[in-house]
C-alpha cells in the first residue's frame, strides 16, 4: 500500500473531516492546488486499497446511549482461531477484534474484542453471547474495563494541532489500534 | 434546539454510518436516499456536530496504511506506584493513549511510532524508567468488524 505525497497531503487535508459545504472534494481540491477530479480518483483508488476504510459519519455512541464497554479476551485453540475471529468482529456490538500472542503464565488470552452496550450489564449479556459462540474451542475468558483515561491522542499523520479539531470530551473508546 | 435527536437525524445518522460517496455531489447523492434535500443534510450534519452527536464525519483511515507501527501494551503497575507510572508513560510522545483497567495488568496503552524497530526500543525506554516490565501485544490478525450504533 504505498502512498505518494500527493495522497499524504490528501489524508493530511482530510483525516480531521470534510467540509460540510456540496462539493466537498473540490473545496479539498483547492486547498490543495489539485483538481477535484483527481481528488475524487485518488480518494476511490485509496478506498479500493483499504487505506481508506470507508468515508462515513461515526455517531457519539456515548451520547447515544451506549455508555459501557469491555476489552473482552479469549483463549481461544490456536487451530480454530483464525476461522473464529471473522464470526466475532462481525457481530455488530463489537467494534476492534484482533488476534494477538498470549504472554502465558498472567495472559493466556489471544483474542481481543472490544464490546460495546448501554449499561455494563448489557455488556455482560453479550459476552456471555460470545462465550456461546465460542464454545468448547475457548478454555477460558476475562473482560478489562476500563477505570479512567490516562492519556488519549489521536492516531495522525502529523501531530500539529488543527483550529478545526476539538478533543473529544466524552470517554469514547478507541484503544486498540495496535 | 433540543439534544435529542429526531427521526431525520437518526435516519441519517444510521444511514450515513453505512458510509458517504466519493462523488462531485455526495450529500445531493447521500440525501436523496433519505428523502430529504441537500441543505437540509448539511444543515442538519452541521447540527449535529456542534451538539456532538456525531464525533467525526470524513475518511477513515486505517493507521497502518498511513505508516507507521503500533503495539498494544500492558504492566502491572503497584497501586502505591501508579500515579508516578502514569506520569512515566505518558511522558513519551508514542504512548497515543494509555487506560487504567481493572485487571492484575492494569495500565493498557498503545504505542504510535514511525517504525517498527521503533517499538522495541521506546518499550524497553519505560521498562527502565518505570522498572517494571512492559508486555508486548502485536496485533497478529484483524478481523473485519461492522460495528454499527442503533441510533
Amino acid at each position: 500500500m504505498r502512498l505518494d505525497t500527493t495522497d499524504r497531503a490528501l489524508i493530511e487535508a482530510t483525516q480531521a473531516g470534510l467540509p460540510l459545504v456540496p462539493a466537498p472534494y473540490s473545496d479539498i481540491a483547492a486547498r490543495l492546488g489539485m483538481s477535484e477530479a483527481e481528488v475524487i480518483a485518488r480518494m476511490q483508488a485509496m478506498q479500493a486499497r483499504g487505506v481508506i476504510r470507508r468515508v462515513a459519519v461515526a455517531p457519539n455512541h456515548y451520547a447515544l446511549g451506549m455508555r459501557a464497554n469491555g476489552m473482552s479476551v479469549w483463549d481461544v485453540d490456536d487451530s480454530t482461531a483464525e476461522a473464529l475471529g471473522p464470526r466475532v468482529g462481525a457481530l455488530d456490538y463489537v467494534s476492534h477484534c484482533y488476534l494477538r500472542p498470549r504472554a502465558r503464565p498472567v495472559w493466556p488470552y489471544n483474542l481481543f474484542a472490544m464490546i460495546h452496550g448501554a449499561t455494563r450489564a448489557q455488556v455482560e449479556e453479550k459476552r456471555a453471547e460470545i462465550a456461546a459462540l465460542l464454545g468448547a474451542d475457548c478454555a477460558q475468558n476475562d473482560i478489562l474495563y476500563s477505570t479512567r483515561i490516562l492519556k488519549k491522542t489521536g492516531l495522525r499523520l502529523r501531530q500539529k494541532p488543527r483550529a478545526d479539531q476539538q478533543p473529544d470530551p466524552y470517554p469514547a473508546p478507541q484503544p486498540e489500534q495496535g | 434546539m433540543t439534544d435529542e435527536p429526531d427521526a431525520t437525524d437518526r435516519a441519517i445518522l444510521n444511514a450515513l454510518q453505512e458510509g458517504f460517496p466519493i462523488s462531485p455531489r455526495p450529500f445531493a447523492e447521500a440525501a436523496t436516499a433519505l428523502g430529504i434535500t441537500e441543505s437540509e443534510l448539511i444543515e442538519r450534519l452541521r447540527s449535529l456536530r456542534e451538539r456532538r452527536l456525531i464525533t467525526r464525519f470524513g475518511p477513515f483511515y486505517d493507521a497502518a496504511a498511513m505508516g507507521g507501527a503500533f503495539c498494544l501494551c500492558a504492566m502491572a503497575v503497584p497501586d502505591a506506584d501508579f500515579e508516578r507510572a502514569v506520569e512515566q508513560v505518558n511522558t513519551h510522545p508514542e504512548v497515543a493513549h494509555n487506560y487504567a483497567r481493572d485487571h492484575a495488568l492494569n495500565m493498557w496503552f498503545v504505542l504510535a511510532c514511525e517504525a517498527e524497530s521503533d517499538i522495541a526500543r521506546v518499550a524497553r525506554q519505560i521498562e527502565d524508567d518505570c522498572g517494571l516490565p512492559v508486555l508486548l501485544f502485536p496485533k497478529l490478525k484483524e478481523f473485519f468488524v461492522r460495528f454499527r450504533v442503533a441510533a
